[in-house]
């Protein structure tokens, strides 16, 4: 280093001897560097690059259709639910309609027998007033014949229930 | 500057020396060039083959790396060269790794920077010149001269404006290896300089360490910058060989 020779004169950049020793050596490590480069480096480096690229793709497709398999599913839910909904309303309707067709049936079954009942009461009450009335005019009858006996009045029988026919139609109007 | 004993020599960092000895620098010696090419090499492979081998979905941080410069120059050669350039891809990537590193490396005290010598700059920029040029004809003909030809201008202004196209043409490769040759060379004098104030002037030591500090931020922000830029130079002498029209 000391050795004057190896002092620099100049710029050592335009020392023309040692241009062949650059180049050569720059060749030569450039060769080296594109094949290290083109054929280890960069292609590696694509790969991990392609490969994020498609993982990423992948995960944003993944969650575009896990977010539309949870929108389907709340459109199911929401779907479920107005169906439950409706059939409760349609449950709801059936057992009033079916509820009110018993109620119907009952009550006519019901009109029915308090109208037969009151029909037969009826009959009976008018019966029984018939058989009354008869009672009446068999007791009107006998009084009279008994009344006509003690007042030694002859009369035959088929006169005096004549009279007393008579006289009870025209009372019972009365 | 020897009479007090410390001699300033900032030029003596970019000599090119034989590795073992012997003063002969032939086409083969291997010499600091050889080592420090090497290490560049081997750098730029530690980040790109070393830090992304474990081809992590989820990557390390020196994945990342690896995989933010990777996109990074692919973004940058197909945004400024277009989609056809991507076949480029791996040359320009090794471009860009090559002088980055060199110049990171070249940053490393008492280390050799590759990328401040023209010769090897030159070499990169000729290579990109030549081969650009050449891909400009095989793919448009002679229709690649219309790169010159300013359709858009006035008629009797083209033939002008043609010349300076020209001569614009053949400058790129000298502007685009000096700068980078220049801007690495320059810093490094420069810091070399001021260290070697720090040496001369004594009880005052702390000031040129101070500047050399500051210095050595912004050698480090231009060692990027100047990769960036000649990766970039290269993408757009590429588009205009592939899309000569203006």
């Amino acid at each position: 280093m000391a050795d004057p020779a190896q002092d620099a004169v100049g710029m050592p950049q335009l020392d023309f001897t040692t241009f062949p020793n650059q180049i050569f050596w720059l060749i030569v490590a450039m060769i080296a560097l594109y094949l290290i480069l083109s054929r280890v480096a960069l292609p590696q480096i694509s790969a991990v690059l392609a490969d994020r690229r498609g993982a990423i793709t992948n995960d944003i497709a993944a969650a575009e259709e896990a977010k539309q398999k949870a929108a389907a599913a709340e459109e199911a839910y929401h779907k479920a639910l107005a169906n439950a909904r409706a059939e409760a309303g349609r449950i709801v309707d059936q057992a009033r309609a079916e509820i009110q067709q018993e109620l119907d049936v009952q009550m006519a079954k019901a009109e029915a027998e308090i109208a037969a009942r009151s029909a037969e009461s009826e009959k009976r009450i008018r019966e029984i007033r018939e058989s009354a009335m008869d009672m009446v005019a068999e007791v009107a009858k006998d009084t009279t014949r008994e009344v006509l006996g003690v007042f030694d009045v002859k009369a035959d029988a088929r006169t005096v229930n004549a009279a007393v026919t008579a006289r009870l139609k025209q009372g019972g109007t009365a | 500057m020897a009479e007090n004993g410390i001699v300033i020599k900032p030029m003596d960092q970019f000599i090119v020396k034989p590795l073992f000895g012997g003063d002969m620098v032939s086409w083969y010696t291997p010499t600091n060039v050889t080592l420090w090419m090497a290490l560049t090499v081997l750098a730029a492979t530690a980040m790109m083959v070393y830090g992304s081998r474990g081809r992590a979905v989820v990557p390390t941080r020196a994945q990342s790396v690896a995989e933010l410069t990777y996109s990074f120059i692919y973004k940058m050669v197909e945004d400024v060269a277009g989609r056809d350039a991507v076949r480029f891809f791996p040359y320009i990537m090794t471009v860009f790794l090559f002088v980055l590193f060199a110049n990171l490396l070249g940053l490393i005290p008492f280390a050799f920077t590759t990328t401040s010598h023209i010769a090897v700059t030159a070499v990169l920029a000729l290579t990109v010149f030549i081969s650009v040029t050449a891909l400009g004809f095989i793919l448009h003909g002679t229709k690649f001269l219309k790169l010159f030809w300013v359709d858009s201008a006035p008629l009797p202004l083209r033939p002008v404006l043609a010349l300076i196209e020209v001569i614009s043409y053949f400058v790129r490769p000298v502007s685009h290896s000096i700068r980078l040759a220049g801007a690495m060379m320059a810093g490094h004098a420069v810091a070399k300089v001021f260290a070697g104030f720090a040496a001369a002037l004594g009880a005052a030591f702390f000031l040129p360490i101070l500047a050399v500090t500051a210095l050595y931020a912004l050698e480090l922000l231009v060692a990027v910058i100047q990769a960036y830029v000649f990766t970039i130079l290269t993408c757009v002498y590429l588009k205009d060989a592939l899309h000569p029209a203006h």
